[in-house]
C-alpha cells in the first residue's frame, strides 16, 4: 500500500519533471521567478572577483555573472554573489546554492562528468606557474627540489604540482591551507619558498597582496593547461546555453567591434552579423528563450570581452596581464566565439 | 485460599485498552516511522544523485590520490590511494589528540591545584590563566600562535641553532637529530615493554607485602629504574650504536633528523592551553567537593601530606573529576579538526581534498563521521571503564 503510493508519487514527480523540461529548464525557471541570478565567485582574487571598498564586486568572472543577468533580465545588476572557497564551490553548485559557478575553475574530464556538471565555455585560458622570493636566486622551476610549497587544497593546482615534481624526480613539502588569505600570509611570512597557483592568480597576488611586489618573481615555467570557465549543473541545458552564449556574445561583440560606447550606433549597422547579434534581425533571442535584446543588453551594460579584460586584468590595471592566449583568434589568441546565427 | 485470591481479578479489557498491547503498538509505530523516514531519505538521495549523474559508491578509495601531504607518520606519496591518504589524516588527528590529552591533563591539573594554593600570587596567576584561555575562541588562539611562530622564527638560512648545531629553530619547524635506524631499536622497544611489565609486578608485590606486614617499599623509584634500566641494558648489549642523523641545511630546507612542523606545534599548543583551562576548573571542583574532615582524618592517622593526597583525597576527588574530564577529552579530539584553518593535515583536510577531487561528498562525510564516532566512542568506553574502577564499591 505504502509502496504503491510512493510509486505513484514518484511517477507523478517524474511526469511533472518532464513536463517542466519541455517548457524551460528547472534552473532557468527558478532564476526567472526569483528575479536574480545567484553566482558563485571566489572569496577574493584581484581581477577575477573582488569586492571593492563600496562592497561592489568587480572582475572578469563577475562580468560574466553580470552578462548572464543582463541577458535574462535586461539588468546586469540583478546578481547575488556567493563567495566560495576552492573546496566549497562544487558542493555549492551541486546543492543548488548557486545557479552557476564563475570561479576560475579548471575544466577537467572528471569535473565535467563525475561531479554532474557542464562547463559552458572558457572565459580565461590560464596555466599554473610558480612565484618565489627574488632573494632565493631561483631562475627555473627545475631548481625547486626540496622546496616548501604553499598551495590551496582541492584544486587541480595541487594535483599538477604533485605530478610536476614526480615527473621531474624532485621532492617538495606542501603547506596546504584552505583560506587563500591565510595561505598568502604563510607565503609572504616565509613559511614557504614557493607559492603556486594559476599564473593569473600569481600576478594578481603579487600586485595586490605582496608587501613589496618587486621582491618576488614568477618563474618562466607554465606547468599545466588551465582552461577556466563558467560551470552549471547537469539537468538544465537551456540555462547552460544561456551562460555559454552570454560569453560568446561578449567575444563576438569584440570581434565585430561592438563596444559599450558604440553599441547604440551599431544598431543602425548594415552588417547582417551585427544585426543578428544585437537583435535587429530577430530570432537569436527566441532560440535561447530570451528577449531579442539579450546581447545588446550584455554589451551595453557589461561591455565586450576585450573591454572586460582590459578593465580588470589589462595593462592599465595593477595586474598588467597581456592578452596573450586570451586574445581573439583573429589576433593570434584562443578566444573564439561560435557564430551567432 | 487467601493466596489464590491475592492478585486483582483479571478483568477482560478490549485490546486497545490493554496497556501491554498498546505499549507494543506504539513502539512498533515509532520504529516503523523511523525506518520509513530512513528509507525515504536514503532512496531519495540515491535517486537525486542518479538524476544529477553524480557518481556514487566507495570505489574511488582504491584510486590514486595524486596529492601530497606535508606531515605523515607513515610513508606516503601522491602515487598512493585515497584510502591511504585518509588513513594518514586519521593518524595525524590521533597524534595531536593523544599528545594533547596527555599534556592538557598534566597542565590542567597543575593549574587547578595551583588555584587552590595558599600562595596568593600563584593562585591569582592560575586564575588569570583559566579566564584568559577559556574565554577566547580556540580558533583565534590557533591563528595567533601560528602567526607568532611564522613571524618570530627566522627562515631556514638564518636558523637559530642550539646545542652545538644539532637543534635548529626555524619558521619551518624545529629540527632535531635522531639516531639512524638500527636493528637494536626494535629490541629496545621490547625491553621497554618488559620494563613496564616488571615495574607493574614489583608494584603489586610491594602492595601485597605492605598489606601483609606493614613494611613500605619504594616501588615507584624501583619501578622507574626498571623501566629505564632494561632498555638501556638492551642498548648496551646491542653494541650501543650512537650514530645520529643530524639535520643540515641543504638547498631550501634542512635535511636529516626529524622535524616538528609549526602547524602541528600551533595546533597542539592551542588545544593544550585552551583545554587545560577547563581541566583546571574540573580538577579544582573535584578537590573542593571533598569534605574538610577527609584530610583532617588522614592527617590524624599520621599520613604525610603527599600520602593523604595520594591515598585518601585523590581517589575520592577522581569520582567527581572523571565524568566531566571525558567530555574534555572528546572536545580535544573534535576541536583538532580546526587544524584546517592553519593547514595541519588532519583527517578533515584529507577528506576535504578527497571530496573535492572525487566530488563524492556523501561517502566522504560518512567516512569522517564514522572515524570521529569510533575515536570518540573508544575514549568514552575507556573513560567509563575507568570511572567504574574508581567508583564507590558497595559490598
Amino acid at each position: 500500500m505504502v509502496k504503491r503510493t510512493m510509486a505513484a508519487a514518484a511517477a507523478a514527480l517524474t511526469l511533472t519533471g518532464f513536463a517542466g523540461a519541455a517548457q524551460a529548464g528547472p534552473d532557468f525557471d527558478a532564476i526567472k521567478s526569483r528575479g536574480h541570478v545567484i553566482c558563485g565567485v571566489t572569496t577574493g582574487l584581484a581581477g577575477f572577483a573582488l569586492a571593492d571598498s563600496q562592497g561592489k564586486w568587480k572582475g572578469l568572472d563577475v562580468d560574466l555573472c553580470r552578462a548572464t543577468a543582463a541577458a535574462v533580465f535586461g539588468d546586469a545588476e540583478k546578481v547575488k554573489y556567493v563567495p566560495t572557497t576552492a573546496q566549497q564551490r562544487f558542493t555549492a553548485l551541486q546543492s543548488k546554492e548557486v545557479d552557476l559557478l564563475v570561479r576560475t575553475t579548471t575544466w577537467t574530464l572528471q569535473r565535467d562528468t563525475a561531479l554532474g556538471f557542464d562547463f559552458a565555455a572558457v572565459n580565461y585560458y590560464d596555466g599554473q606557474g610558480f612565484m618565489v622570493p627574488k632573494k632565493l636566486g631561483v631562475k627555473s622551476a627545475k631548481e625547486l627540489d626540496g622546496a616548501t610549497v604553499c598551495v590551496q587544497p582541492g584544486t587541480t593546482t595541487e594535483l599538477n604540482l604533485a605530478d610536476y615534481f614526480r615527473a621531474n624526480k624532485m621532492n617538495f613539502k606542501p603547506v596546504v591551507i584552505e583560506k587563500v588569505e591565510e595561505l598568502r600570509q604563510a607565503f609572504f611570512s616565509g613559511r614557504c619558498d614557493v607559492y603556486t597557483t594559476d599564473a593569473s592568480g600569481l600576478y594578481a597576488t603579487r600586485a595586490a597582496n605582496a608587501p613589496k611586489p618587486d621582491d618576488y618573481i614568477i618563474l618562466p615555467e607554465i606547468i599545466s593547461k588551465e582552461p577556466l570557465g563558467p560551470v552549471v549543473r547537469h539537468g538544465d541545458n537551456q540555462w547552460g546555453d544561456i551562460v555559454r552564449w552570454s560569453h560568446y556574445a561578449m567575444v563576438e561583440a569584440e570581434e565585430y567591434g561592438i563596444t559599450s560606447k558604440n553599441v547604440d550606433e551599431m544598431l543602425k549597422s548594415d552588417n547582417p552579423v551585427i544585426k543578428r547579434i544585437l537583435g535587429v534581425t530577430p530570432g537569436m533571442g527566441k532560440a535561447l528563450g530570451l528577449d531579442e535584446k539579450w546581447a545588446y543588453n550584455i554589451v551595453k551594460q557589461v561591455g565586450n570581452y576585450g573591454e572586460s579584460f582590459e578593465r580588470n586584468l589589462g595593462m592599465e590595471t595593477p595586474l598588467k596581464i597581456e592578452r596573450g592566449q586570451n586574445a581573439l583568434w583573429t589576433k593570434g589568441g584562443q578566444q573564439y566565439a561560435m557564430p551567432i546565427r | 485460599m487467601a493466596i489464590a485470591q491475592a492478585g486483582p481479578p483479571k478483568a477482560r479489557v478490549a485490546p486497545w485498552n490493554d496497556p501491554v498491547i498498546r505499549g507494543w503498538f506504539f513502539q512498533l509505530v515509532v520504529i516503523g516511522s523511523v525506518a520509513l523516514l530512513a528509507w525515504y531519505l536514503v532512496s531519495n538521495t540515491i535517486e537525486n544523485l542518479e538524476r544529477q549523474q553524480i557518481s556514487t559508491g566507495f570505489g574511488y578509495l582504491g584510486q590514486e590520490a595524486g596529492f601530497e601531504i606535508g606531515d605523515s607518520l607513515i610513508p606516503y606519496s601522491p602515487a598512493d590511494t585515497y584510502a591511504r591518504a585518509i588513513f594518514v589524516g586519521i593518524l595525524n588527528t590521533l597524534r595531536v589528540s593523544v599528545i594533547g590529552i596527555v599534556l592538557a591533563t598534566i597542565l590542567g591539573t597543575l593549574i587547578g591545584v595551583g588555584r587552590l594554593s595558599p600562595n596568593w600570587l600563584l593562585a591569582k596567576i592560575c586564575e588569570w590563566y583559566v579566564e584568559a584561555f577559556r574565554n577566547v575562541p580556540l580558533l583565534l588562539w590557533l591563528f595567533l600562535i601560528y602567526k607568532l611562530i611564522s613571524d618570530l622564527f627566522p627562515g631556514p638560512r638564518q636558523a637559530i641553532s642550539l646545542l652545538w648545531d644539532t637543534i635548529f629553530l626555524t619558521n619551518r619547524g624545529v629540527y632535531f637529530p635522531v639516531p639512524f635506524a638500527h636493528d637494536v631499536h626494535s629490541w629496545i622497544g621490547v625491553g621497554l615493554l618488559v620494563g613496564i611489565a616488571g615495574a607493574w609486578l614489583i608494584h603489586r608485590w610491594a602492595r601485597a607485602r605492605q598489606a601483609a606486614t606493614g613494611q613500605p617499599f619504594p616501588s615507584i623509584w624501583v619501578g622507574a629504574g626498571v623501566i629505564v634500566g632494561v632498555p638501556v641494558l638492551v642498548w648496551l648489549m646491542g653494541g650501543a650504536p650512537t650514530a645520529f642523523s643530524v639535520p643540515a641545511l641543504k638547498g631550501f630546507n634542512f635535511q636529516g633528523g626529524i622535524v616538528i612542523q609549526p602547524e602541528f606545534t600551533a595546533l597542539l599548543v592551542g588545544l593544550v592551553v585552551y583545554t587545560s583551562a577547563f581541566v583546571a576548573e574540573i580538577v579544582r571542583s573535584g578537590i573542593l567537593a571533598l569534605h574538610k574532615g577527609q584530610s583532617e582524618a588522614a592527617y590524624s592517622l599520621g599520613l604525610s601530606r603527599a600520602q593523604a593526597m595520594r591515598l585518601v583525597l585523590l581517589p575520592q576527588a577522581l569520582r567527581v573529576i572523571v565524568p566531566p574530564m571525558t567530555s574534555q577529552y572528546l572536545n580535544i579530539t573534535k576541536n583538532s579538526s580546526l587544524a584546517i584553518a592553519i593547514g595541519y593535515p588532519d583527517l578533515v583536510a584529507s577528506i576535504n581534498v578527497t571530496i573535492n577531487q572525487t566530488g563524492q561528498a556523501i561517502e566522504n562525510v560518512l567516512i569522517i563521521m564514522a572515524a570521529y564516532l569510533s575515536v570518540s566512542l573508544t575514549i568514552s568506553l575507556f573513560m567509563n571503564w575507568y570511572n567504574r574502577q574508581i567508583a564507590l564499591k558497595e559490598r
